[in-house]
């Protein structure tokens, strides 16, 4: 693909005019994911140029909620990084089992396949029963397919193999029946998991919960949005409850981060100092 | 021209290449180098060590909003894309493979040359895919400087032959030459900063 020079300008114009019409706030998200995820929906849809992007924007909600679509990030896996959650078993759970009642947020949980992959842990453990997750992300597509629980199957050998990894009891298998091409995740895993619309951009606190999982949503924030949501999390964890982030994602450089202990460093899975 | 980064994609046969750049550049040696490696998703980070042991330069993985700075050669982290903002930082992402690839050649370079625009050089080495030829497209689009492995001397010449085919090159070179020609390019960069400062 040949992009067209586009400037900075132009390009923050595009995400105000998002933000004033639909509501939905990129203006703080790092800028070059968004530029590319703006320059490839314009060689897919033929425009000449942000401008003309920008007035379809403003008048065609069909290509508006396309370009939502393009803006927000879908791309998730069921047990994304095996060595995470081993340590979530090891480390976490025993916490975890102190608690009569347990609530967990998926904060940005797209397509809900980490979502699933927890009510999985939480079965093994035996913790299911007293659990409530909230899944919750912006974007009702993404939520209105991860509430189905279908996935192509095209990807679960990786992720038989990414359950294993983690530590896995049974076999992977028998969390689903397979439907053609498609697999349909068992109704018990669902029965106590909440989806919600949340927006962490725009929106205040949820909930108060024991354990926050947000991996991979941080990285596309800059700076500013990262603390404005850091504090967010913070003050919607109980004290001495969890908070896990990415693998990449740090609280080092958070005003926050003397305010956790770090359980596991490689992992990045804090709790919240008492 | 004063250079700022200097960016290199490089996928199988990779290992050897990048031992002996990262051996051969000068402990004076300033540009900052950007590499994505094509690596497994699971790939640890100990191979990083190896080269950094044996390395006049730093070698780290690059971490998600650090500072990109001199005389330091970052490597992507297996199964992220690596990007660079306009304020020369890192970001991260986890955005679909592309070419199959994550991270993937072509999201550093089409970033990196936003970023730097004529100040940058983009490097495509050895590999056996056709990631990278639409990134140093786009990088001499933004009038950076070009280099390609020479593919008669690649361990796998798909790669170079492809970004070949795409863009006329400024240089061709062999592994060895383009080591050599780096380290001329710092050297001029460093009188530049002479002259001028």
């Amino acid at each position: 693909m040949q992009y067209k020079d586009t400037s900075d300008l132009e390009i923050s114009l595009l995400l105000e005019a998002i933000y004033r019409k639909h509501g939905y706030d990129f203006r703080q998200y790092s800028q070059a994911h968004i530029r590319r995820r703006i320059m490839n929906r314009m060689a897919i849809s033929g425009f000449e140029d942000v401008s003309q992007m920008q007035s379809k924007v403003l008048n065609d909600e069909i290509f508006a909620s396309e370009l939502l679509q393009d803006l927000s990030i879908t791309v998730t896996e069921m047990f994304r990084d095996p060595a995470f959650y081993r340590s979530l078993r090891e480390k976490v759970i025993p916490i975890l089992k102190t608690y009569p009642f347990i609530k967990i947020w998926h904060a940005g949980c797209a397509t809900g396949e980490e979502a699933y992959s927890m009510a999985i842990v939480l079965q093994e453990e035996g913790l299911y029963d007293r659990t409530t997750i909230y899944a919750t992300d912006f974007n009702q597509l993404a939520l209105n397919q991860a509430k189905d629980g279908i996935f192509s199957n095209k990807m679960i050998k990786e992720y038989t193999t990414n359950y294993q990894l983690s530590g896995g009891k049974e076999s992977f298998s028998s969390y689903y029946t397979s439907s053609y091409d498609n697999v349909i995740m068992n109704q018990s895993l669902k029965k106590n998991i909440v989806w919600a619309n949340h927006n962490l951009v725009t929106d205040s606190v949820f909930a108060e919960v024991n354990l926050i999982l947000c991996r991979n949503v941080l990285i596309y924030f800059d700076k500013n949005l990262q603390n404005k949501v850091q504090s967010l999390f913070f003050n919607s964890l109980i004290n001495g409850g969890v908070l896990c982030l990415g693998s990449k994602e740090s609280l080092r450089f958070s005003d926050l981060y003397e305010k956790y202990m770090e359980l596991d460093t490689k992992q990045r899975i804090f709790k919240k100092k008492y | 021209m004063h250079y700022e980064a200097i960016v290199i994609g490089v996928s199988s046969g990779g290992m050897n290449v990048l031992k002996i750049i990262s051996a051969a550049l000068p402990i004076d040696f300033k540009i900052p180098i950007i590499i994505v490696q094509h690596v497994g998703a699971h790939s640890d980070s100990k191979w990083i060590q190896l080269l950094n042991e044996k390395s006049n330069l730093l070698i780290k993985e690059a971490d998600e909003k650090e500072k990109i700075e001199k005389g330091t050669m970052y490597i992507a982290a297996p199964n992220y894309h690596l990007l660079i903002e306009k304020d020369k930082t890192f970001s991260l992402s986890i955005d679909e493979r592309v070419n199959f690839a994550r991270p993937s050649i072509d999201v550093l370079f089409e970033s990196a040359a936003e970023a730097y625009r004529e100040k940058l050089i983009g490097i495509v080495l050895t590999g056996s895919n056709n990631d990278g030829t639409k990134g140093i497209i786009r990088i001499k689009e933004c009038g950076g400087l070009t280099i390609i492995q020479d593919p008669k001397t690649a361990e796998s010449p798909y790669m170079p032959k492809s970004a070949i085919d795409g863009i006329e090159a400024d240089y061709i070179l062999s592994l060895e030459d383009i080591v050599e020609l780096l380290i001329k390019i710092d050297n001029q960069n460093n009188n530049f900063n002479k002259l001028y400062k």
